[in-house]
Order: structure tokens, then sequence, then C-alpha cells
């Protein structure tokens, strides 16, 4: 009934039926914290590949007052964060934004805003492999006995074949964490870096997983642990220097190579925190503008 | 000859650590099993002999939790001396009971090694599921294990995949041993090995079997290496123990045609 009646579609895509049946699977992942809830998947207008378990998810929660954020690594502007905005946009009718603090659900890939979320936000993780334990035990059967009984001595095999192999934890992505002290979970595809984020988050924290066919969540302030060993602690990457382009620290950078003989420099990966930065003044190395670039 | 293994009578504790009666599997209405029963001290290396078919690994498979049966009884003294009826623990309580006060050597080394990750995570695996969380820890004492099973401690990165057979079943036997299990089950653990490796293997297994004052059920087809490392036999044909005493005995006057036999090596087992 909230369809947009010019679209065509039922709002935001998927008819009441399903969304109601994927709200089902949400509200239990809620109950019980990093539980794989499975659901039945429905085909999504784009390869699996685009998220279809997060786009699902958003279409269940959104309601006609959202306003809609999408990321991909930290970006509102490639092409497939452009594309999953437009989708909504089209069958929902929903506001969109960029800025972190102006959105109440949030589409990921990738990243974990660097703006901190606040309360009335649902943060929606796009997940290809909900599995945390599949790396090293492929048989489902097993791996659901591990969780129902709660033995995850495997997953610190995994951690000691790291630090054997690099003389640290090399894993830099989908970092295992256990959640409110009871189920190990796969932040998916986010760097370790945004691990500390999850902890005690006041947003909603939902992951969808299409291919796979499994929710999970985080509710509002829940402990999530990074796994580790006593002699070699949980740390995030850190960085050398601050944004080359907002000055900012102690957030993600991606690469930028600037030329082909080497040249190149380490920007914010959250666009939107970099612009908010540099609309209120901040300045980097590499800023057209810095007083180390001026002649 | 009497190569066999006693137990010192002054040794001989009085509490079965593996108490089983009356112990039955049927597949829909083929027999696996029937009615065995015994009981396995600590200390004792139980050894079941029998062709191909007579209910070895269908025995293996139900004392060791891995197999329901038809029928029968199997209880455990736990560490706390409590006898437990095994068939009545959670699922939780038996797979604790298998990565840590039991051990389980395949025949084959890949079923019970994970093949993909180093030396060092095989052996160490146990220890973290147990709730170890120091790296150097776990780390000094697979190293230890390895030198136990006579593997270079140079070897603890590497992968089972590039060990020779021997090496990949002293890997899981150190796997297995690294909880200081009271209880192991073998099935054939020298089985697809070349006959001077074998003969190692079981020096190796006679050895910590001492030292570490292990109980083991070890099935074999091999009456050489039931005489080297077995206390007591269990003779099965189709699904029954036709006869059972010291090794010794049984070996050197066996009282069954059957098992007269088998020790004449008149049957190919
Ligand atoms: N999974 C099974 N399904 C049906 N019959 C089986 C199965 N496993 C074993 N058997 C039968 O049970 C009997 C004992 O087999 P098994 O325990 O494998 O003997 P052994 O290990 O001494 O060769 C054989 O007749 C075998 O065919
Ligand atoms: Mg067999």
């Amino acid at each position: 009934m909230n369809a947009p009646l010019t679209s065509g579609y039922n709002f935001a895509y998927l008819d009441e039926q399903t969304k109601r049946m994927i709200r089902r699977a949400i509200l239990k992942a809620i109950a019980i914290p990093g539980y794989q809830v499975p659901f039945a998947s429905r085909e999504m207008p784009m390869p699996y590949g685009w998220g279809t378990g997060g786009v699902q998810v958003t279409a269940a929660v959104l309601g006609a007052d959202d306003t809609l954020k999408v990321i991909d690594q930290g970006s509102d502007d490639t092409t497939n964060a452009v594309s999953i905005r437009k989708f909504f946009e089209k069958t929902a009718g929903v506001a969109t934004t960029t800025v972190t603090s102006e959105a109440t659900v949030i589409q990921t890939r990738h990243r974990i805003p660097e703006t901190p979320l606040k309360e009335d936000q649902i943060l929606v993780y796009q997940v290809p492999i909900p599995e945390p334990l599949r790396f090293l035990e492929p048989r489902e059967t097993e791996t659901r006995t591990m969780h129902a009984l709660e033995e995850y001595g495997l997953m610190h095999v995994k951690l000691y074949e790291d630090i054997a192999r690099h003389g640290h934890i090399a894993t830099t992505y989908a970092y295992p964490v256990k959640v409110a002290g009871r189920y190990l979970m796969d932040p998916s595809p986010t760097p370790r870096f945004d691990n500390p984020k999850m902890h005690q988050s006041p947003a909603l924290q939902l992951f969808g997983a299409g291919r796979e066919k499994r929710i999970y969540a985080v509710p509002p302030y829940t402990d999530v642990v990074s796994l580790d060993f006593e002699d070699h602690p949980f740390e995030v990457n850190k960085f050398d220097k601050p944004c080359a382009l907002c000055g900012a620290e102690g957030v993600y950078l991606d690469e930028v190579i600037l030329d082909d003989r080497g040249g190149r420099m380490f920007v914010c990966s959250d666009t939107d925190h970099c612009e908010t930065r540099r609309a209120d003044g901040n300045r980097g190395e590499m800023s057209p503008d810095s007083s180390e670039n001026r002649p | 000859m009497s190569a066999a293994r006693e137990l010192p009578a002054a040794e001989m504790p009085e509490l079965p650590l593996l108490s089983v009666d009356g112990l039955s599997k049927f597949y829909g209405a083929r027999l696996g099993c029937i009615d065995v029963g015994f009981d396995l001290y600590p200390g004792e290396v139980l050894a079941i002999v029998g062709e191909s078919g007579s209910g070895k690994s269908t025995l293996l498979s139900l004392l060791s939790g891995r197999l329901a049966p038809s029928a029968g009884r199997i209880r455990y003294r736990m560490r706390d001396g409590e006898l437990r009826n095994v068939l009545g623990l959670t699922e939780a309580e038996r797979r604790l009971l298998m990565r840590t006060d039991w051990g389980f050597v395949h025949q084959d080394p890949a079923q019970g090694l994970r093949m993909a990750v180093s030396a060092g995570a095989n052996v160490g695996e146990r220890l973290m599921a147990v709730g170890q969380r120091h790296y150097g820890d776990i780390r000094a004492t697979a190293t230890d294990w390895l030198g136990r099973v006579e593997i270079d401690s140079d070897r603890i990165d590497d992968a089972p995949r590039a060990f020779s057979g021997g090496m990949r079943q002293r890997l899981q036997i150190a796997r297995n041993l690294v909880t200081h299990p009271r209880l192991v089950f073998m099935d054939e653990p020298t089985g697809g090995l070349d006959v001077s490796v074998q003969a190692r293997l079981l020096d190796l297994l006679r050895g910590l079997v001492d030292d570490l004052g292990l109980s083991v059920v070890i099935v074999t087809h091999d009456l050489a290496v039931a005489r080297l490392i077995s206390h007591r036999l269990m003779v099965m044909r189709q699904g029954r123990v036709i006869e059972a005493g010291l090794t010794d005995q049984v070996l050197d006057d066996p009282r069954e045609p059957y098992t007269q036999l088998l020790v004449s090596s008149v049957l190919q087992v």
C-alpha cells in the first residue's frame, strides 16, 4: 500500500508476504545474536555478487519515511552502490543520502562508516559467506553441530596458522568475532579495522547472505569480541600517515595510485567522511590548497 | 615365541576402564556384530583380529561412539572415577570425551588429520579445542609431541600433504595423544604402510603405550602386529567373538579350529 503508484512495483520490490518472511528471520536473528537463521532467499533482479542478501534485508526493513545510504568499500559512488541506491529510489521511492548521520538505513558491502552510528540507525551488511568455520570444515552438518555445542577451537586453528606463517595474525578481512559471549560470527568482508565499531554499537546490525540463504544480527549494545591469542592480542590495522586529502587520523585508508612512476597517496576509504571533513576546512598533505603544496 | 606382552600382576588394577556387555549391531537384517562383551583395564592393550567382514570395524565404531548399537551397554570410567553409561551421554559430553580422554587413530591418516593445515596446528587443535589460548605454549607442546613421534621440529609448519605415509601416521598419533587421553582406538594403524615402516611405527606405539600407560583397543588383521603390541586378544568370526584370552596363550595354543586356521596362516586374512 506504500508502493509508489507510478512505479508498478510493490514497495521495495518484494511482495508483502516475502518481506514478512524475511522480517520473521530478522527477528529471530536479533533474538539469538550472531546465530545464522536460514531464510527463503529470493531471486533479485541483480547478480548474487551484488549483495542480494543485503538488498532483501534492506527491502524488508525499509519504510516510506526512511533515508537510505548505500556504500561499497567506503564509497557511495561505485557502480554497485549507485545501482542499489537507484533500485530502492525506484521501487520504494525512499529518500537517499550519502551523509552517514542523515541515513536511517545504511547498506554496506565492506565498511562501517567512520562517523559513529546512532540508536535510530540500521546497518545492513551484504554477506558472501556467512559461515566462519567453513575454511576448515566444509561439512555443513558438522559446522552446525559446532555452533550448537559452542565448539570453536577450530577457529583458533586458523589464527594459529596465520601466526605460524606470517608471524602475526594476518587475517585482515572477515576477522572472526564472538557475539554476546556465545556465537562465533563472520563480520563478512569488512576489514578488521572496523571490528571494534561493531562492539556495543548503538545501531542495529543486520547481515544478509543471499546465495547462502542466511540472516544474522547484532542487536544494539551487544558485545562483539575479536578472537585472538593471549600472546598475540587482536589489533586493528594501523596506518603510518593521516588521510592525504582531509588529514584524518585513526580512519581506514585506501591506497590511490597517482601516476605510473610509483606516486601514490592514502586517502579515507569513507568518502562521505572525507568530504564532510574537507567541507569543514580540514586539509591533508595532498589537498590542492594545502600549505605544503603551495608554491 | 613369546614376544607378547604381559601386564605385571602387581600392576593389574582392579577397576576396569571400559566395560562392555551384549554389544550388537544389525545393519537392517545384516549382522554387524552380536553379543560382544569384555572389560578393558587401565594400561591394557586389547587386539581384535578376524578376517575381513567379521565385524571388527563395526565393533570399533560402536565402542568409540561413532555408531549407535542395536543393543548392549558400554560403560566408561570417567576421570572422577565414576563409571558412566557412554550411550547415555549427551552429544556435547560424548564429543568432549572423544577429543580429550579418548583418541582414534584411523588406518588412513587423511581421515584423522587436517591435510591442509600445518603439522603444528594438527597437533595443537585439541589443545585449542579445550580452551588453550597461548600461541607460544601451544607451539611448544606441539614441538614436544612432534619430537616424541620422531618428526623433526623443523617440519612443524609443513602440511601433512608433504609427509610420507609413516610420518602422517605418526603425526596422527601425536595429534591424538596431546591431551593425554586414557583410551585410544586404532583401526589397522599400520595397514597401508611398508613392512619396514610398519615395524618402526609399532615400536614407537609400543613405547608410547608403555610410557603413558594408555589403554588401547586395536583392530588388526595382522597377527604379528597383535602379538607385538597387545596383552589380550579377541578373535571375531561372522560378528561373534569366538575366542578371547591372553595374546600369547591364544596365539600359541588356540582352542577354536577357526583360530588354529588363522594362526597357521591357512586362512588369508
Ligand atoms: N554400513 C554398513 N551397512 C551394511 N552392512 C555393513 C555396513 N558396514 C559393515 N557391514 C557388514 O557388517 C559385517 C561386518 O563388517 P565390518 O565390521 O566392516 O567387518 P571387518 O571390519 O571385520 O571387515 C559385514 O558383513 C559387512 O558387510
Ligand atoms: Mg574393517
